[in-house]
């Protein structure tokens, strides 16, 4: 029955004595999507009300962004309404988040309403802070400074491009941690891909310019991966701290005051967690993402609060995969919570990542809180081949678009993949 | 991986000289790492940093980036800079006795 309409109100208005249970799940993106259709489909969840809150009813299938700058997809055609990807009886409330109250709660939205809960599930992303990186939206903004990872801009940039025929492009990471973080790379692999395509390649320069100290960190991607930069001619600038962008000259300046020439440059900006968790005392850390035990994915303020997705602070990357395997641990906690029994989920960290690497060809890697990136097959001896370029991974990751709206949203596993990382298939050596 | 010593003691670390077990390192180690790594005297502002660097990486299992120290470490990033010339979210991780900020890959 409708919230309104259930005669506990008339005595109980904060609640329902009923026992009927209410669950708040902020963001209509990959994780509160998925995570609510979870919720829904449970049997001991009939009876709860469900209701998800976001800002619009624009769901856009992110991972597409990184090849828009390159001609396709159009942005449009990334985006389908977030309703419809909700199962029925999940209400969709179109509304931004002013604050959530933990000691009353609620979440009070920015329509001068609230939503009481007896659980929350934050699922509200990550969010670009351009402003927090001198000059960055200065002159030059949208001009010969881009980022990809905003349907606007990746668009933007697109129309850049086409008209680029020669000169530098430094394609850099301000600071971690960002969502998907190889997609930097990526953007450097395909556009070698895509000036050698128009037959301009060598009036190209590529460098890729980031804060950590190589473009492969961890030791066995690295020993595997390693030529590809070299071998693909995107020149390597690292340990690189971007304090100041100058748009007009055209270049990146770092806080040791090193510096780094353009012609165009792609910066993924420094990011943050959604602007209402910093109003809403206890929920965040200084970056506004919120804090969680990393394994139950249940909030460290308060019991009744979980998140999932880029949201968190788990020491995960910002991936929809790791939303996607999230998943089942918050459904299941939340469940539990709600049931008053001890939670018996456990997030493992697991992440895996199709890395497109041009020419038609993608490396796949899968990895988790303990164990690096390993080659060998996934997700078993008959799988797909591990941090090694196949034409096989690329078609995956194309073909996943699919896979993500009629499948991964509805919030089921996808057939053969468990949540929990695999180690079958893969290499023992790197295997703890 | 190798060991390294510090204080007579033996301690277990990476190809670059970074601590792989945090519990190895005592703040008696700090001086002599900070030497090895090139900065003279640990100064208050020195040991401010050094201490919130293992703080965060016991809460978040990661050692915080420049950014992140330059908002809640209690020294701006200029300051950083100064303190640890060569880039302060590594050496002041090597001194600190964390293991350095990685990705994913």
């Amino acid at each position: 029955m409708e919230r309104d309409e259930c005669p506990c109100l008339a005595t109980y208005p904060r609640g329902h004595a009923c026992g009927m249970k209410r669950i708040v799940v902020l963001g209509g993106a990959t994780g509160g999507t998925l995570v609510a259709n979870r919720l829904r489909r449970a049997p001991s969840m009939r009876e709860a009300e469900i209701t998800v809150v976001d800002r619009d009813d624009a769901h856009v299938y992110q991972p597409g962004l990184l090849f828009t700058p390159f001609g396709s997809p159009e942005p449009r055609s990334l985006v389908r309404p977030r309703r419809a990807q909700l199962h029925a009886g999940i209400g969709f409330r179109e509304a931004g988040i002013d604050r959530v109250d933990l000691d009353a709660d609620r979440v009070y939205l920015d329509d001068s309403s609230a939503l009481d809960y007896d659980a929350l599930v934050i699922a509200t992303g990550a969010r670009l802070l351009p402003e927090e990186t001198e000059g960055l939206t200065g002159e030059g903004w949208g001009e010969r400074v881009f980022t990809f990872y905003t349907p606007e801009g990746a668009e933007s940039l697109r129309k850049a491009l086409t008209r680029f025929d020669g000169g530098r492009i430094a394609v850099n990471v301000v600071d971690l941690p960002i969502k998907c973080p190889v997609a930097p790379l990526e953007f450097c692999f395909l556009a070698d891909w895509y000036f050698h395509r128009r037959g301009i390649r060598d009036r190209v320069e590529l460098t890729y310019v980031t804060p950590l100290d190589g473009a492969f960190t961890k030791p066995v991607a690295s020993r595997a991966l390693g030529g590809l930069l070299a071998q693909k001619d995107v020149q390597l600038v690292t340990e690189f701290n971007t304090g100041e962008v100058d748009g007009k000259r055209g270049r990146l300046i770092s806080y040791d005051q090193r510096e780094v020439p353009f012609d165009l440059a792609v910066v993924v900006p420094p990011h943050g967690g959604a602007a209402y968790i910093e109003r809403s005392p206890g929920l965040g850390d200084e970056l506004g993402f919120v804090r969680v035990d990393a394994g139950t994915l249940q909030s460290l303020a308060k019991p009744n609060v979980f998140a999932l997705g880029d949201a968190t602070d788990v020491p995960a990357s910002k991936a929809g995969s790791v939303a996607h395997f999230e998943g089942e641990t918050v459904e299941r906690n939340v469940r539990a919570f709600l049931a008053g029994r001890t939670l018996p989920a456990r997030f493992d960290g697991h992440a895996n990542c199709f890395v497109e690497t041009g020419y038609g060809r993608a490396l796949l890697i899968d990895f988790n809180y303990e164990t690096e990136p390993l080659p060998g097959h996934y997700p078993a001896a008959l799988g797909l081949p591990l941090l090694k370029q196949s034409r096989l991974n690329h078609l995956g990751k194309l073909a996943f678009q699919q896979v993500y709206w009629r499948a991964l949203l509805s919030g089921r596993d996808l057939p053969g993949i468990a949540a929990d990382m695999p180690t079958r298939g893969k290499s023992a050596a790197g295997l703890g | 991986m190798s060991t390294a010593t510090y204080c007579g003691q033996s301690v277990e670390v990476n190809d670059g000289g970074f601590f792989i077990d945090p519990s190895q390192w005592t703040e008696q180690m700090a001086p002599e790492i900070a030497r090895a790594a090139g900065i003279g005297e640990l100064t208050e502002a020195h040991w401010m940093v050094i201490k919130f660097m293992r703080a965060e990486y016991a809460a978040k299992g990661t050692g915080p980036t420049v950014r992140v120290l330059g908002k809640s470490s209690g020294v701006s990033v200029k300051e950083l800079y100064e303190l640890f010339p060569k880039g302060p979210a590594k050496t002041a991780a090597k001194i600190a006795g964390i293991p350095k900020p990685r990705g994913c890959i």
